[in-house]
């Protein structure tokens, strides 16, 4: 007779997954156009114009990109009202931690105190954050942790070119941080990702850090982007990946209370608005004007201000959508926490 | 098959809206940038509406080379012929 095949446990978990608290941290130095302008022959009003960037946020030396995540995160987690021994998984979008290996976000789960739980890095440029969001609730949902800490983390002024007209203007630094964790009802639907690998060199980082090294006199390989060909993609191409997101979430923009679109640059974010036909009652985060584009951190950055400013309140149907360096996005519907 | 002219009176109600620039400005002499004040954001705006109004298309690196209402006029004559 044949022995019996092995039987394993299948993961289970909860079946809906939804934000249950956010948090945020903005580092202290607000750096208006004005200081900027000289290093690239440019003015307060070209920027305003081209950005809608009015002043950004620079961390001090200080404020490091752990620092910064571990004071989004506590903030995430009394607002989700949980313990902190209850957070079970760590996961840090970001493109700012210096360091190959370890991931930073050990380091983060070791400072506030969690209880060893599964830490590691995403980097996915500025679609990062709705990226650890979607795995966050996979991972809610399919049982492989109960309570996530999802953060989203930049200090680009570390990698900015000050004196490159095309980008000294746009990039900052900060942290936000959700806690995702099990609900009755779905408070975040399905994602709709991709990638478009044929504009890999669209925004990057200038050189390998080998190639650095090769270098006389080396530099920091600082960011760069091509402005156009990303303005026409983010601008349309997103548009419908915006639609299709509502759609899969079985909702239409009637249904949508707070759009949170990546805040890369006021141009898209009034472009897609348009693209996408969005009734004028749908409250934009326009965070960028006063924060820059951080990159991983905007999402939260944005929807943590709506939240405290009344834009958004607590169970709004809110569209997050993040897009950048690779290309790559991530979109999903969400449920504000 | 559409006349310049339609196609320039076309063109200009896509820069109107994408621009805000009064539809009676955009002739075929004038700068977009110099003249009407259409930035290279702008301009990515209205080159995608164009593609979709004339059912043409318009690459990336074409973009720069349509300075004036002119060359634009003229590039979607030619694309649509």
């Amino acid at each position: 007779m044949p022995t019996p095949a092995t039987s394993i446990n299948p993961p289970s978990g909860s079946p809906n997954a939804t934000l249950l608290g956010i948090g945020a941290y903005r580092p202290s130095r607000l750096i208006p156009n004005a200081e900027i302008v000289e290093a690239i022959d440019s003015s307060d009003e070209w920027i305003q114009q081209r950005s809608g960037i009015k002043t950004r946020r620079w961390a001090t030396a200080e404020e490091t990109v752990q620092s910064m995540s571990v004071a989004a995160a506590r903030e995430a987690i009394a607002d989700a009202g949980i313990e902190v021994e209850q957070v079970d998984a760590v996961v840090v979008a970001t493109v700012s931690h210096m360091l190959q290996t370890p991931a930073i976000a050990t380091a983060i789960a070791h400072e506030l105190g969690t209880n060893r739980p599964a830490a590691f890095d995403i980097s996915a440029a500025c679609a990062g954050f709705c990226h650890g969001v979607a795995l966050a609730s996979d991972m809610v949902r399919g049982g492989s942790a109960k309570h996530v800490l999802v953060i989203g983390v930049e200090k680009l002024s570390d990698l900015t070119d000050v004196g490159d007209r095309g980008t000294a203007f746009i990039f900052s630094d900060g942290a936000g941080a959700v806690i995702v964790g099990p609900s009755d009802e779905a408070g975040i639907g399905p994602v709709v990702w991709g990638s478009d690998g044929e504009q890999y060199d669209l925004i990057r980082q200038r050189e390998d850090w080998r190639d650095v090294l090769e270098q006389e006199d080396p530099r920091m390989p600082h960011l760069v982007m091509q402005g156009n060909p990303v303005f026409r993609w983010a601008a349309f191409e997103m548009a419908k990946v915006a639609q299709t997101t509502l759609d899969r979430s079985g909702i239409t923009a009637d249904d949508l209370d707070v759009f949170v679109p990546h805040q890369a640059n006021m141009r898209i974010i009034d472009a897609m608005a348009r693209s996408m036909k969005l009734p004028e009652r749908v409250r934009i985060g326009r965070d960028v004007a006063d924060q820059g584009n951080s990159s991983a951190a905007s999402i939260p950055l944005a929807l943590h201000r709506m939240i405290q400013e009344g834009d958004a309140k607590s169970g709004d149907t809110a569209l997050l959508i993040a897009f950048g360096a690779g290309l790559a996005y991530a979109a999903q519907v969400v449920k504000v926490p | 098959m559409a006349t310049t002219e339609e196609i320039r009176a076309d063109l200009a109600e896509i820069v109107e809206e994408v621009a805000g620039v009064d539809a009676d400005q955009v002739q075929l002499d004038k700068s977009f940038v110099d003249d009407l004040d259409v930035d290279s954001l702008s301009m990515v705006e209205v080159v995608v509406a164009a593609e979709e109004k004339f059912d043409v298309k318009i690459p990336d690196d074409e973009v720069k080379n349509l300075k004036t209402v002119g060359d634009a006029v003229a590039f979607i004559e030619r694309a649509q012929g």
